[in-house]
């Protein structure tokens, strides 16, 4: 069971290419759709955001996302309409990023309240090194045996570290024990971060630095090693 | 006298003749601040309302309030559906069982039609919104029922006369919510639209309540 996610959108076409793109990092989230008046038109319907809720929800909960501030008063009374309203969340995060985020973390088969997190969360992916760091060491504080792994690798791959593969190497991850990063050239980013990896730019012939810590580090740089050895399965 | 289910739905019927009597009125309001699509949108959603009346009857308050909400937020579209049904469905669940309706009742449901718009909307009073009309109508209301033997229709007239002097307030006011506040400065000297919809409603149900 996954949780499933609705985009609600004043625009059909909008919400349909935010699907898109999800789909290619989280194939097995479903995601459904609210975009345009029931006409075609330009505006939010509440009809078909409840009947989008309602065929998005597996058993797991739902996280809706909106564009523009009356998409998030009708999912949000959508919401409210629902004989459970606990069941579904209206995060506020910036839709593509948001969108993105929560479908990997759903992905992973997190819980409603991690999936909502991870999209609220999402604002901020893609920053400079510094936060990368500083959520890399959080992570890491749990962790009750912190040992660290290093690894350079070239990516061979075609599309380098392109949306598809960025969703693969944060997926990797699921489960383990250890703060991440990933760097390229000047920057770096929290391997868990989707956009953050993706906003690396780092394409075919690149090398990359892989730096882990806590008591996973190794397993988590074997992972994403073995991932683009196998040219992330393109 | 206190109101019945009949009277609530003659109420509505009133609101829908005023919306659409004030149709151009609501679109010039809005052309000025905002997209201009206001007049027709809450024309729409009340002629979905009395559609819904007439298909369906509703036997109490409470129902015939919820059934104005579903009609409003299915088919007014834009930021007014929800804002406006939400105001409807909580009103509708302040009202619980009432067969009829007293002004202490009538009050409690425009305080709840207000706490609604304002969580819904997360405007507060003075940022040039219906709010800034359905506020003093509430407080107003709420005095007037407080008067000992006061009728629903006293209560309304209070709620309408006060929403009537917030809404003027509007005009002054710069707007920091919804299209409006795209234009910031530009947006004083306007009366807002969503004010002046919800004097249009508050009348249309003072004068039916009162006329009986």
């Amino acid at each position: 069971m996954r949780v499933g996610l609705v985009i609600v959108s004043h625009s059909g076409a909008l919400s349909e290419g935010v699907v898109e793109l999800v789909g290619q990092m989280a194939p097995e989230v479903r995601v459904n759709t609210a975009g345009g008046t029931q006409d075609g038109g330009v505006g939010t319907d509440f009809e078909a955001t409840s009947a989008a809720l309602a065929a998005a929800e597996t058993g797991a909960g739902v996280v809706l996302l909106y564009d523009l501030g009356s998409a998030r008063m009708t999912a949000e009374l959508a919401v409210e309409s629902l004989a459970e309203p606990n069941t579904a969340v209206v995060v506020e995060a910036p839709l593509v990023e948001g969108a993105v985020a929560a479908a990997v973390a759903a992905q992973n088969e997190d819980d409603l309240e991690a999936v909502a997190r991870a999209a609220e969360q999402s604002a901020g992916a893609g920053s400079p090194e510094e936060s990368a760091e500083t959520a890399a060491t959080s992570a890491a504080e749990g962790a009750s045996v912190a040992t660290r792994a290093e690894r350079e690798l070239t990516l061979e791959n075609e599309v380098g570290l392109h949306a598809r593969p960025a969703a693969l190497l944060a997926r990797s991850l699921t489960g383990l024990e250890a703060a991440v990063t990933v760097s390229f050239g000047e920057s770096t980013a929290d391997a868990r971060s989707v956009l953050g990896v993706m906003g690396l730019g780092a394409r075919k012939g690149d090398r990359i630095g892989l730096r882990a810590t806590g008591q996973d580090a190794e397993s988590a740089v074997r992972r994403i090693t073995e991932l683009v050895e196998r040219d992330f399965d393109e | 006298m206190s109101c019945t289910t009949q009277h609530v739905i003659a109420a509505m019927r009133s609101a829908v003749n005023s919306v659409s009597e004030h149709r151009d009125e609501l679109v010039e309001l809005d052309r000025a601040i905002g997209d201009g699509d206001h007049g027709e949108n809450m024309e729409r959603g009340f002629l979905a309302v009395r559609n819904q009346l007439e298909i369906t009857v509703p036997e109490s308050p409470a129902a015939t309030l919820k059934s104005v909400a579903t009609s409003l937020i299915s088919s007014v579209g834009g930021a007014s559906g929800p804002l406006f049904g939400t105001a409807f469905l909580r009103a509708s669940t302040a009202v619980g069982d009432a067969e009829t309706l007293d002004g202490p009742t009538v009050a409690a449901a425009l305080r709840a039609a207000l706490d609604g718009v304002v969580a819904r909307g997360k405007a507060e009073r003075e940022d040039k919104t219906m709010v800034d009309a359905l506020a003093p109508a509430a407080e107003a209301a709420e005095a007037a029922s407080a008067t000992a033997g006061s009728a629903p229709a006293a209560v309304l007239r209070a709620a309408a006369e006060a929403a009537e002097t917030g809404a003027r307030t509007t005009v002054s006011l710069i707007a920091k919510k919804g299209r409006a506040s795209y234009l910031g400065d530009r947006s004083a000297g306007h009366l807002d639209p969503g004010a002046r919809s919800v004097v249009l409603l508050l009348n249309a149900f003072a004068d039916v309540t009162g006329a009986e």
